[in-house]
C-alpha cells in the first residue's frame, strides 16, 4: 500500500507545470486530485519516477458562463461541479455525473480533467463529456490546442494528448436539445458503473461497454430516424464489447445497456 | 523534502520522504494515531480527516500534496474546555461506536456532511456516509448519531442549551 | 432499582471518541521503540513447489534488518501430520497469499520495496481450487495422504426409507459461499524480548490462548511469553487466538532477538486472513400436502480451504444444528471437509450456524412453494412446540429452552404481514417492473458450545472502588460497561468507581476469551461469581466490624454500604471494609463452567423490492425478533443486532469470495470484494424478546452471531419470493442483480 519511490515537484504556474513535464519525459505524470493515480501508485501498478503536482493551480479551477460556451476549468473537482448553481442550470447532466463519481470524500479531491485524461471507460465522465461533445483545450511546449472530444479517447486508458502535454480546460456548448439523464448501474452506491448512460439530447454515450469511452451510435441514429425511446434503446449494445468480468458477463452488461438506455431516453424526453 | 503541515491546530515541520502518505504524517510525524488505515484501495474511509475543512481520504493524498494546508483529525474536534463536539456526542449517545476503528474516520466524514448539508434526511445521511466502512454496527445507530448530531445543531465548543448535559462531564 | 436490563451508555466510548483507541499499530510503548516492521512475502501460485530463494538483493537494500524463510526455522519433528501447517511455506505452497518468508526493515516503506526484491522459484502445481476438483484426488495437496478429505461425519439419520413414505419430496443442491471477515483492523502483532521473556502485543480474540499457541509453536515455556491485547479493531471469529503469520511475527523476534512490530495491509488480509462460509449443500424434503415435515437430510460439503484450521468442526457444527428448530420425524445430515488450493477456512461471525439456518430455511421455504401453502403456516406446523422443552434434536442437539412459533408470529405482526401480501398481489397484478418480495427466517443457535467456561477475579480497594479482571476479551462488545453494571448491581459500588480489566496474561493467567456469544453468559457470570465471594467475605467482615450477626446484616446496594437491617447508623462502606480486609483489599477469583451450551432464537422478516428488469434487489424493511435469554443492556444487544444482521445481509446479496480456475484469488481488494456499506441497508425494526436460561444465574444466551444467522436466509427467501410468480424457485447467494436476472430468464425460458 505504499508507492514505489519517486520525485516530487511542485507546478507554480501552467507554464512551469508543462516546463516539468518536459523535463521529466516518459518518467514524469501529472497530479491533479490523485484519485485516479495514487490508487494506482499505492498497489505499484503505476510506478512514476516523477510526480508534477498541478493541483494547486487554482487558475485551472472555474466554471464559468462565457460566450456561447460554459467552460470548466480542468481542475475542477467532481464537489465544485456537483454543486454549481451554474450546471445546474445549464449542463445538469454534468452535474448529477459528478455527484455520482466515488463518495465525498474522493468528490471533494478528484477532478473533472483528471479523470478524462485517465480515460478508463469505466469511469462516468468521460461518456458526460461525450455526450455533451466537448472541446478540450489542451496546454503543451508549443502552445495551447483545442481536441473534439470525439477525437480524444484513443484506445484503453490512451487519449490525444503529447507527452508533457497538460488539459487546461474543457468547454462545452450549450445543448440545443435540454433533455438529459444519467444512469449509472451499480450494486453498492460507491461501486463503478457496471454499466452507466449519459444523454443529453440526441447523444447518447455508455460507460463501460467497451475498452474505450464511447457514444451509442445505433441508438442515435435510430433516435435521428424518429425511433422513440424504447425502439432506439434496443441498439443500445451495437458495435460495443463489453467485459466479462466478476462483476457482470457481457451478456448481462449488453442488456443492461438496453434497460438503462430506455429509461434514460425516456427521462431525457420528459426534461425536454 | 520539506513540509509544514497544520494539524488540529498546531504547525508540525518535517523533512519526509516524497511519497510519504498523509495518514502516516498524521500517525507518525505528528503522533496522532485516532485516524486508522483500514485498506489500500481508498475503499474504506477509516484515514478521513479533514483537509482545508473538507473530508479526504488521507490515504490517497500525500503529505507534500497538504503542505501548508490546515489538516483536522478527529482528536482536533473536542474544544480547548474539553466540551466534545455535537457528533461525538451524537456517537455517544446514539451508541454509534463498538470497537472504534472506523469511528475517527466516520466522525470527520459525518462533521463534512454537517457542513455541507446541516438538516440531512436519512438517505442523504447514509449516501453521505457511503465512503465509510463499518463492520460492528451495521451502521443503524451511527445514522441515528448523525441524525442526533444534527438535530443538536450546536457549534463545536459552542454553550449549551439550559439543562442538558454534556456526557463529557457526566458520570458513568 | 437495578441497574440490570437498563439503557446504559459505553464507558468504552469517550476514548474511543476523542483520542481513539489504542489498536496495535498505534503501540507507542517504550519495548517497541526500534522495533524491526516485518513484512511478509506471500505466494503468488495457489499451488507449486518452491525450487529456490534469493534474498540477496533484498538483504543488500539499506534498512534491511533480516530476511527470514523456513530455512531459519527449526526442523519440524519427524513422523509429524503430513496436513500440519508450518509456520512458513518450505517446500510448497498451497494458496495464494501463504506465506513464504518475512522481510525486517528499519523503516516501515522500506518493508514493500525490500519484499518485491525478495526472489522466490516455484514449479507450478496443477491448481485445486474448487471442491470438485479436490474430491476427485487427482491432485493431492499433501503427498502421503491418500485424498483430499480431511475430516467427515454424520448426525442423526435420516435414510430413503423415511423419504419413500412422503407425498412431497424434494431436493436441492445449494451454496453456501466463501466470505471474507473483513474487521476494519486488520492483522497486527507487535513482539519484544524484555529479559528472557518475550512480550506479545496482539489483535486477537483470546490472548490466553494465543499465549499458548505461541509457546507451543515456538517451543517455549507458557510462562516465559506475555500476550498483550491492546484495542481490537474487530474480530468476527477471524482473529481467534493467533494464526500462523502472526506466530511467524513473534518466532522472528525469538529468533533475531530484535523488536518487531507486523502489520498487514488490506490485499494481503483479503488472502491471508481466514475466510468464512464456504459449504456445497444437498439438501431432501419431504412431507405431506397438508404441511407436515417427515424426513429432512442435508448432506454437505465443507471448503476447508488448504489446510484444516476448523473445517471441519465447521462443518460438524452445520451437521449437529441441521433440522433447526424443528421437530422432524427424520432428520439427519452428513458432512466431508476437504481441502482446497485456497485461503484456509474458519470462523466467521456464526461459524458453521448461519449454513445450517440457510439451508433448512431455505428448504421450507422451498417444500412450501411446492405444496402451495404460505410459508409462514409451514413453519408453523413444523416448529418445536414451546413445552417440549429441553429439547433434543434428531440431530443430537439438546435446546434449553425456545419459543419459535410465537417468535415468528411477533416478527409478521410488527410488519403487518397480511398487508405486506396484499401489496405483493397488487404488484404482481399490475405487472410492475418493481415487484415485492417477503422471506422470513426461524432460526436457532447455539452459544458458549465450546464448554470451555471463565474466569474473573474481583478486587474492592480501600477507596471503595473496585476493579474486575475478566478473562473475555471484547473486541467492540462493551464488555467493560456490562460487567461494571453486574458488580454495580451485586455490590452496589457505582459503575464509575469501577474499573474493568481485560487482555494481558500477566495479570489473567486463565483463560479462554471472546468468541461463540460466549462472554455474558459465562464471562458474566464468572464476575457475578468473584462479586458474590467479595460480598460473603465483606459480610464476614462487617459482622466483625459493626460486632453484629452476619444474618442480621444486609448490603444496601442503592448506597453501597454495610449495615445491620433497619439500622442506617451502622453503616460501613466499601472502602472501610476493604482496609480492615488488609493489603489488597477484598479479593476473590471465580470460575463458571455451565452444565451445557445456550440456544438463542429468533425471527427475522425481510422486505425486499427487486426491480425485474436489472434484477437488482433492494433491502427494504428488516423486522427481527432475536431472543438471547435476559437482556442485561438493551444498548448493548440491538448493536450486537444490527451489525450481525448488516452482515448477514450482505451474504445474501453482495459479498462473495472468488477464485479463477488457477486459484488466484479475483476479490483481493475492498473494491472488488463487496462489503456492505450504509446506503444499501435500512434502519432495522427490532423486537424484543426474552426468554431465559436456567443454564446460567444470569438467564443469559449469547447474542453477538444472532442476528448474521437469522438474517442471510431471510433477505435470500424475499427475494426469491419476489420473483417466485414468474416461475423463480431458487437463487444462489450471493442474490446479485445479473443472477436475479438470470434466473428470472431461465424460468421464462422453462414455461
Amino acid at each position: 500500500m505504499i508507492p514505489a519511490p519517486f520525485t516530487y515537484r511542485r507546478a507554480r504556474t501552467v507554464e512551469e507545470a508543462v516546463d516539468l513535464a518536459a523535463e521529466a519525459g516518459d518518467e514524469g505524470k501529472f497530479l491533479a486530485g490523485g484519485h485516479s493515480l495514487l490508487p494506482l501508485m499505492k498497489l505499484r501498478f503505476a510506478v512514476p519516477e516523477v510526480l508534477i503536482d498541478i493541483g494547486r493551480l487554482a487558475e485551472l479551477s472555474y466554471i464559468r458562463d462565457e460566450d456561447g460556451h460554459i467552460a470548466v476549468g480542468a481542475l475542477t473537482r467532481h464537489h465544485d461541479l456537483e454543486h454549481s448553481a451554474l450546471l445546474a442550470a445549464e449542463l445538469p447532466l454534468l452535474a448529477r455525473a459528478a455527484g455520482a463519481v466515488g463518495d465525498p470524500q474522493v468528490r471533494h479531491r478528484g477532478t473533472i480533467g483528471g479523470s478524462l485524461v485517465h480515460a478508463d471507460a469505466a469511469s462516468d465522465l468521460p461518456a458526460v463529456g461525450l455526450a455533451l461533445d466537448a472541446t478540450l483545450v489542451a496546454r503543451g511546449p508549443s502552445g495551447s490546442r483545442e481536441i473534439a472530444m470525439t477525437d480524444f479517447f484513443r484506445g484503453l486508458f490512451e487519449t490525444a494528448l503529447e507527452p508533457g502535454e497538460l488539459l487546461t480546460e474543457i468547454r462545452i456548448r450549450r445543448p440545443a436539445e435540454r433533455g438529459w439523464s444519467f444512469q449509472k448501474f451499480t450494486k453498492r452506491a460507491i461501486d463503478w458503473a457496471i454499466v452507466g448512460v449519459a444523454v443529453q439530447g440526441g447523444r447518447v454515450a455508455l460507460v463501460n461497454m467497451d475498452s474505450v469511452p464511447a457514444r451509442a451510435g445505433g441508438v442515435e441514429r435510430a433516435l435521428a430516424a424518429g425511433d422513440g425511446p424504447a425502439a432506439a434503446a434496443a441498439h443500445a449494445a451495437e458495435g460495443t464489447s463489453p467485459v466479462s468480468d466478476i462483476n457482470a458477463s457481457a451478456a448481462y452488461r449488453e442488456h443492461l445497456a438496453r434497460v438503462l438506455t430506455a429509461r434514460a431516453l425516456a427521462e431525457a424526453a420528459s426534461r425536454n | 523534502m520539506k513540509v509544514a503541515i497544520g494539524v488540529n491546530g498546531r504547525q508540525v515541520e518535517a523533512e519526509v520522504e516524497d511519497r510519504l502518505l498523509l495518514v502516516h504524517f498524521v500517525r507518525e510525524v505528528a503522533g496522532l494515531t485516532a485516524t486508522n488505515i483500514g485498506c489500500d484501495t481508498t475503499s474504506c474511509g477509516a484515514c478521513t480527516v479533514l483537509l482545508d475543512g473538507e473530508s479526504v481520504k488521507s490515504c490517497t493524498v500525500l503529505a507534500a500534496q497538504a503542505d501548508g494546508c490546515e489538516v483536522t483529525t478527529c482528536e482536533g474536534l473536542t474544544g480547548s474546555d474539553g466540551r466534545w463536539h455535537a457528533v461525538q456526542r451524537g456517537f455517544h449517545a446514539e451508541h454509534g461506536v463498538q470497537c472504534g476503528f472506523c469511528t475517527p474516520g466516520m466522525i470527520m466524514a459525518a462533521v463534512s456532511l454537517l457542513a455541507e448539508n446541516p438538516d440531512p434526511t436519512e438517505a442523504q445521511v447514509r449516501a453521505g456516509l457511503e465512503g465509510n466502512i463499518c463492520r460492528c454496527t451495521g451502521y443503524h445507530n451511527i445514522v441515528r448519531a448523525v441524525l442526533a448530531a444534527a438535530r443538536d445543531g450546536r457549534l463545536p465548543g459552542g454553550g449549551s442549551p439550559a439543562g442538558a448535559a454534556d456526557p463529557a462531564e457526566e458520570p458513568a | 432499582m437495578s441497574i440490570m436490563g437498563t439503557r446504559v451508555l459505553r464507558t468504552e466510548d469517550p476514548r474511543l471518541l476523542t483520542h481513539g483507541g489504542v489498536y496495535t499499530d498505534d503501540l507507542r510503548v517504550p519495548e517497541l521503540t526500534g522495533a524491526a516492521h516485518v513484512t511478509i512475502v506471500r505466494s503468488p501460485l495457489a499451488h507449486g513447489l518452491i525450487t529456490g530463494i534469493d534474498a540477496s538483493a533484498a538483504a543488500a537494500m539499506p534498512g534491511v534488518v533480516a530476511v527470514l524463510t523456513a530455512a531459519d526455522l527449526p526442523a519440524p519433528a519427524e513422523g509429524g501430520d503430513p496436513a500440519a501447517e508450518p509456520l512458513l511455506a518450505g517446500d510448497r505452497v498451497r494458496y495464494v497469499g501463504e506465506p513464504v518468508a518475512l522481510v525486517l526493515t528499519e523503516g516501515r516503506y522500506q518493508g514493500e520495496d525490500a519484499a518485491e526484491l525478495v526472489s522466490v522459484d516455484y514449479d507450478p502445481l496443477p491448481a485445486v481450487p474448487t471442491l470438485g476438483e479436490a474430491m476427485t484426488g487427482e491432485t493431492l495437496l499433501f503427498p502421503g495422504t491418500d485424498s483430499n478429505v480431511l475430516g467427515s461425519g454424520t448426525a442423526g439419520e435420516c435414510d430413503d426409507a423415511a423419504f419413500a413414505a412422503c407425498e412431497v419430496v424434494i431436493e436441492r443442491t445449494i451454496v453456501n459461499q466463501r466470505l471474507a471477515p473483513v474487521p476494519l483492523e486488520v492483522r497486527a502483532l507487535a513482539a519484544a524480548w524484555t529479559g528472557d521473556r518475550l512480550t506479545i502485543w496482539s489483535s486477537t480474540q483470546n490472548p490466553q490462548l494465543a499465549r499458548g499457541a505461541v509457546a507451543r509453536r515456538l517451543g517455549m515455556d507458557q510462562a516465559a511469553v506475555r500476550v498483550i491485547t491492546p484495542d481490537v479493531g474487530g474480530g468476527f471469529g477471524a482473529k481467534v487466538a493467533v494464526d500462523r503469520d502472526a506466530i511467524a511475527v513473534a518466532w522472528a523476534a525469538k529468533h533475531t532477538g530484535h523488536a518487531v512490530r507486523w502489520i498487514e495491509s488490506r490485499s494481503e488480509n483479503m488472502v491471508g486472513m481466514v475466510h468464512g462460509r464456504g459449504q456445497r449443500q444437498t439438501y431432501k424434503v419431504g412431507g405431506t400436502r397438508d404441511g407436515r415435515v417427515l424426513a429432512y437430510r442435508l448432506d454437505l460439503v465443507q471448503d476447508c480451504g488448504a489446510f484444516d484450521r476448523i473445517g471441519v468442526f465447521l462443518a460438524g457444527l452445520t451437521a449437529l444444528m441441521a433440522a433447526g428448530v424443528y421437530d422432524f420425524a427424520h432428520a439427519g445430515a452428513s458432512f466431508r471437509a476437504v481441502a482446497t488450493t485456497t485461503t484456509p477456512i474458519a470462523a466467521y461471525r456464526g461459524a458453521g450456524r448461519p449454513e445450517a439456518a440457510a439451508a433448512i430455511e431455505r428448504a421450507m421455504d422451498d417444500f412450501a412453494a411446492e405444496i402451495g401453502m404460505d410459508p409462514a403456516e409451514v413453519r408453523r406446523i413444523n416448529v418445536v412446540a414451546p413445552d417440549k422443552f429441553p429439547f433434543t434434536t434428531r440431530t443430537g442437539a439438546t435446546y434449553d429452552s425456545g419459543e419459535y412459533a410465537a417468535g415468528l408470529d411477533r416478527v409478521l405482526a410488527a410488519a403487518d404481514y397480511p398487508a405486506l401480501r396484499a401489496e405483493q398481489a397488487r404488484r404482481r397484478e399490475r405487472g410492475d417492473v418493481v415487484q415485492l418480495g417477503i422471506g422470513m427466517s426461524v432460526y436457532v443457535e447455539i452459544t458458549a458450545g465450546d464448554m470451555g467456561g471463565e474466569t474473573a477475579r474481583v478486587v474492592v480497594g480501600d477507596t471503595g472502588a473496585a476493579t474486575v479482571f475478566t478473562g473475555s476479551s471484547a473486541h467492540g462488545q462493551g464488555h467493560h460497561t456490562a460487567w461494571a453494571m453486574l458488580v454495580q448491581d451485586e455490590l452496589g459500588i457505582p459503575m464509575d468507581q469501577i474499573t474493568v480489566v481485560h487482555g494481558d496474561t500477566d495479570i489473567i493467567p486463565e483463560a479462554i476469551g471472546t468468541f461463540g456469544s460466549r462472554s455474558l453468559q459465562l464471562g458474566g457470570t464468572a464476575v457475578v461469581r468473584a462479586a458474590g465471594e467479595v460480598k460473603d467475605q465483606a459480610r464476614r467482615l462487617a459482622a466483625e466490624m459493626i460486632e453484629a450477626s452476619e444474618a442480621d446484616l444486609e448490603l444496601d446496594t442503592a448506597r453501597g454500604t454495610w449495615q445491620v437491617r433497619g439500622d442506617p447508623a451502622t453503616a460501613l462502606g466499601w472502602g472501610q471494609i476493604a482496609r480492615r480486609a488488609g493489603p489488597g483489599g477484598l479479593a476473590a477469583d471465580a470460575r463458571f463452567d455451565a452444565s451445557a451450551p445456550t440456544f438463542p432464537f429468533g425471527a427475522h422478516l425481510s422486505v425486499v423490492e427487486v426491480d425485474t428488469e436489472t434484477g437488482k434487489a433492494t433491502l427494504a424493511r428488516h423486522v427481527t425478533v432475536d431472543d438471547a435469554g435476559r437482556i442485561l443492556n438493551p444498548v448493548l444487544a440491538e448493536g450486537q443486532r444490527h451489525g450481525g444482521i448488516a452482515q448477514g445481509v450482505a451474504q445474501a446479496l453482495l459479498e462473495e469470495v472468488r477464485y479463477d480456475a488457477d486459484g488466484n484469488p479475483l476479490t483481493s481488494t475492498l473494491v472488488d470484494y463487496a462489503a456492505i456499506t450504509a446506503p444499501e441497508l435500512p434502519s432495522f425494526e427490532l423486537v424484543t424478546s426474552e426468554t431465559p436460561t436456567s443454564i446460567n444465574p444470569l438467564g443469559a444466551k449469547g447474542i453477538g452471531e444472532a442476528g448474521t444467522i437469522g438474517s442471510t436466509p431471510a433477505v435470500l427467501n424475499a427475494v426469491i419470493d419476489a420473483v417466485s410468480h414468474l416461475g423463480v424457485r431458487h437463487i444462489d447467494m450471493p442474490a446479485t442483480p445479473e443472477r436475479v436476472w438470470a434466473a428470472i430468464n431461465e424460468a421464462r425460458a422453462s414455461q
